[in-house]
């Protein structure tokens, strides 16, 4: 096994713990405040990546695409949650689950009727494309560095307007103190429109850049989903730290362990092992800390 | 015990007899058809034990299903066709798998418990894509159904179908005789009040992970029936959107009864077979009438049928 070969794995699992904690911040984050379960989560994830190639193909311009998806999954991320998902917040799990269930259904239809069921691909925004060299003998893609970046940088946003603004002042304390929150005239219909939105950005917005990776197709978005789910349940639900920590064991454990366990058992018993690390990652936190290893204290 | 009959009680019957009638129509798609019925009505009653009866929301029962689909088809493979041998064997792995998976996901609850189970279910999911040898993603075919010594020719649809019935009602039986039991009150209590259970002294985890158990075994038959039904067991039957489909079977027939969910596992195909026939993009329209369903009529089905009043 080469070295250069092991760093390039390493940073591709760093890129995919990026794009997990885009999916699962904004999951834990609407959990955190709503108490809100959303399957459709990885809906998003695919609406944005089809809204990017479609732009991208009408304007020409990756840099001009991606506002534009970014604007279309807002906006559609808006509707839903006025016009179905905010009536469920007080229900329980259960109604939550098969109402963003039969979302997927839908969004996954109506995928289907507009881009039809062959993949589309995206090309790689030429200003990204090509390689830069690590150290002798070492490539890496300026694209997944670029990604990686991008995704470090939203984290950072997150963290400075989760910590540091008005609105994440308000979104901390409705985690904590719904009731409170709202007696101080704080417009708590907007505030929840306004969580679900960003969540629904950081989704979109990973299925945007993720969208040259790979095939942009139907479903794309639901093994992210439950990847995502991995992720909060390893790093305990409604912190965000959480999501940062788990996103990163996640991606780098998956990533490495697809490339060092069919080294080391051979490709007959590898490859499936590899598919089954993280779960069992995740099985493994579950029995040493149920809740999690940074759990929300809730008020 | 059978002094609570109302009048929905006799149109379920009515309803159940006339199913029973379908093989005589001798038509084999209406045979299929209500096979299925059959077996995905058992599955369904299986995961209202854990939705319904024990308020654990298993979002990965299709996994449980798929594994005992996969061990009737691959003892198949290696030539053992034996019913005798290969439903229990279906059931103990489908069982065992449901008591690893449990034991893990019953640590927690709530939310967590819906995010792991999918998770595992998930996890099974691509170990059967990963089953080169059977076929990987196009999955195994079974060459013809389990045979019983002679005495059963499952081959025949007409028979298939009443041996199918006959399991069937059987369940149902003992699922009522189960519910009803000290366990199932216990299981009911949990339900309500899990941390009331604890305090009179009842090992509440150890009460749903049998509960647990029991309903991966039954979907491990259920598995082992369907894979004799349609003779071909692939990865796709153990997607995620299954598990999802026979939870929405059980919300649509109403999961305060026991009967509900067989209600619900019977409208949703043929909801499903009368959509599709319109056109095939017809979860655009499944999608929104389910979410209206959670969103106005939450009682499903049975509530509509039974009316008002406590259900047992």
């Amino acid at each position: 096994m080469s070295l250069a070969l092991l760093v390039e794995q390493l940073l591709n699992g760093i890129q995919l713990g990026m794009m997990l904690f885009l999916m699962a911040a904004g999951l834990t984050l609407v959990f955190g405040v709503m108490n809100f379960i959303n399957l459709a989560h990885g809906s998003f994830y695919m609406v944005g990546a089809f809204l990017a190639a479609t732009f991208t193909a009408w304007t020409g311009s990756f840099y001009l695409a991606v506002p534009l998806a970014l604007a279309g999954c807002i906006v559609l991320g808006a509707l839903v949650e006025i016009a179905a998902l905010r009536r469920l917040y007080d229900r329980d799990h259960l109604d939550q689950v098969l109402a963003t269930f039969s979302l997927i259904l839908f969004f996954n239809e109506l995928a289907t009727i507009l881009w039809g069921t062959e993949p589309q691909y995206m090309p790689i925004p030429a200003l990204l494309s090509g390689s830069i060299p690590l150290f002798e003998g070492a490539q890496y893609p300026v694209y997944r560095l670029a990604i990686t970046g991008a995704g470090i940088a939203i984290g950072l946003l997150l963290y400075v307007l989760v910590v540091h603004s008005r609105v994440g002042m308000l979104i901390r304390a409705g985690a904590t103190h719904r009731e409170t929150v709202q007696s101080l005239g704080v417009d708590i219909k907007l505030l929840f429109t306004v969580i679900f939105g960003l969540g629904v950005a950081f989704a979109g917005f990973a299925g945007m850049v993720t969208g040259p990776l790979l095939a942009v197709q139907v479903g794309i978005g639901e093994p992210m989903l439950i990847v995502a789910f991995v992720v909060i349940v390893i790093g305990g639900i409604g912190s965000i730290r959480g999501a940062l920590v788990g996103s990163l064991l996640v991606g780098l454990v998956d990533t490495v362990g697809r490339f060092i366990l069919p080294l080391w058992l051979g490709y007959r018993f590898g490859p499936a092992l590899a598919s089954m690390a993280i779960y069992v990652l995740m099985a493994v936190v579950l029995v040493w800390r149920p809740q999690g290893l940074f759990r929300l204290a809730r008020g | 015990m059978a002094g609570h009959l109302r009048p929905a009680h006799w149109l379920l019957a009515a309803v159940l007899l006339a199913v029973l009638c379908v093989p005589l129509l001798g038509d084999v798609f209406y045979t299929r058809l209500a096979t299925r019925i059959l077996i995905l009505g058992l599955i369904a009653v299986s995961l209202n034990l854990l939705v319904g009866y024990g308020g654990m929301i298993s979002f990965g029962h299709a996994a449980f299903v798929g594994l005992g689909a996969y061990t009737t088809a691959i003892l198949a493979f290696h030539g053992v066709a034996s019913g005798f041998l290969v439903w229990p064997a279906a059931i103990a792995v489908s069982a065992l798998g449901a008591l690893v998976i449990g034991a893990i996901a019953l640590r927690t609850g709530g939310v967590y418990f819906i995010m792991i189970t999918l998770a595992f279910a998930q996890m099974l999911y691509y170990t059967s894509v990963g089953l080169e040898r059977y076929g990987g993603d196009d999955g195994v075919r079974m060459a013809a159904r389990n045979t019983f010594a002679g005495v059963l020719e499952l081959g025949r649809p007409s028979v298939f179908f009443y041996v199918v019935a006959a399991i069937f009602m059987a369940v149902v039986f003992a699922f009522s005789r189960l519910v009803r039991s000290r366990f199932g009150r216990v299981l009911r209590g949990i339900k309500d009040n899990e941390r009331r259970m604890q305090s009179l002294g009842y090992d509440t985890y150890r009460y749903k992970l049998a509960a647990f158990v029991i309903a991966g075994a039954l979907a491990g038959l259920g598995g082992a029936l369907n894979a004799n039904l349609v003779q071909l067991v692939s990865p796709s039957q153990m997607h995620w959107t299954h598990s999802g489909r026979l939870m929405v079977m059980v919300i649509l027939g109403g999961m305060q009864s026991l009967v509900g969910p067989v209600i619900g596992a019977f409208a949703y195909l043929l909801l499903e077979e009368y959509l599709s026939s319109l056109t095939k993009h017809w979860q655009i329209v499944m999608g929104p009438l389910l979410l209206l369903l959670v969103l106005f009529a939450r009682r499903g089905l049975y509530g509509l049928i039974a009316g008002r009043g406590e259900h047992g």
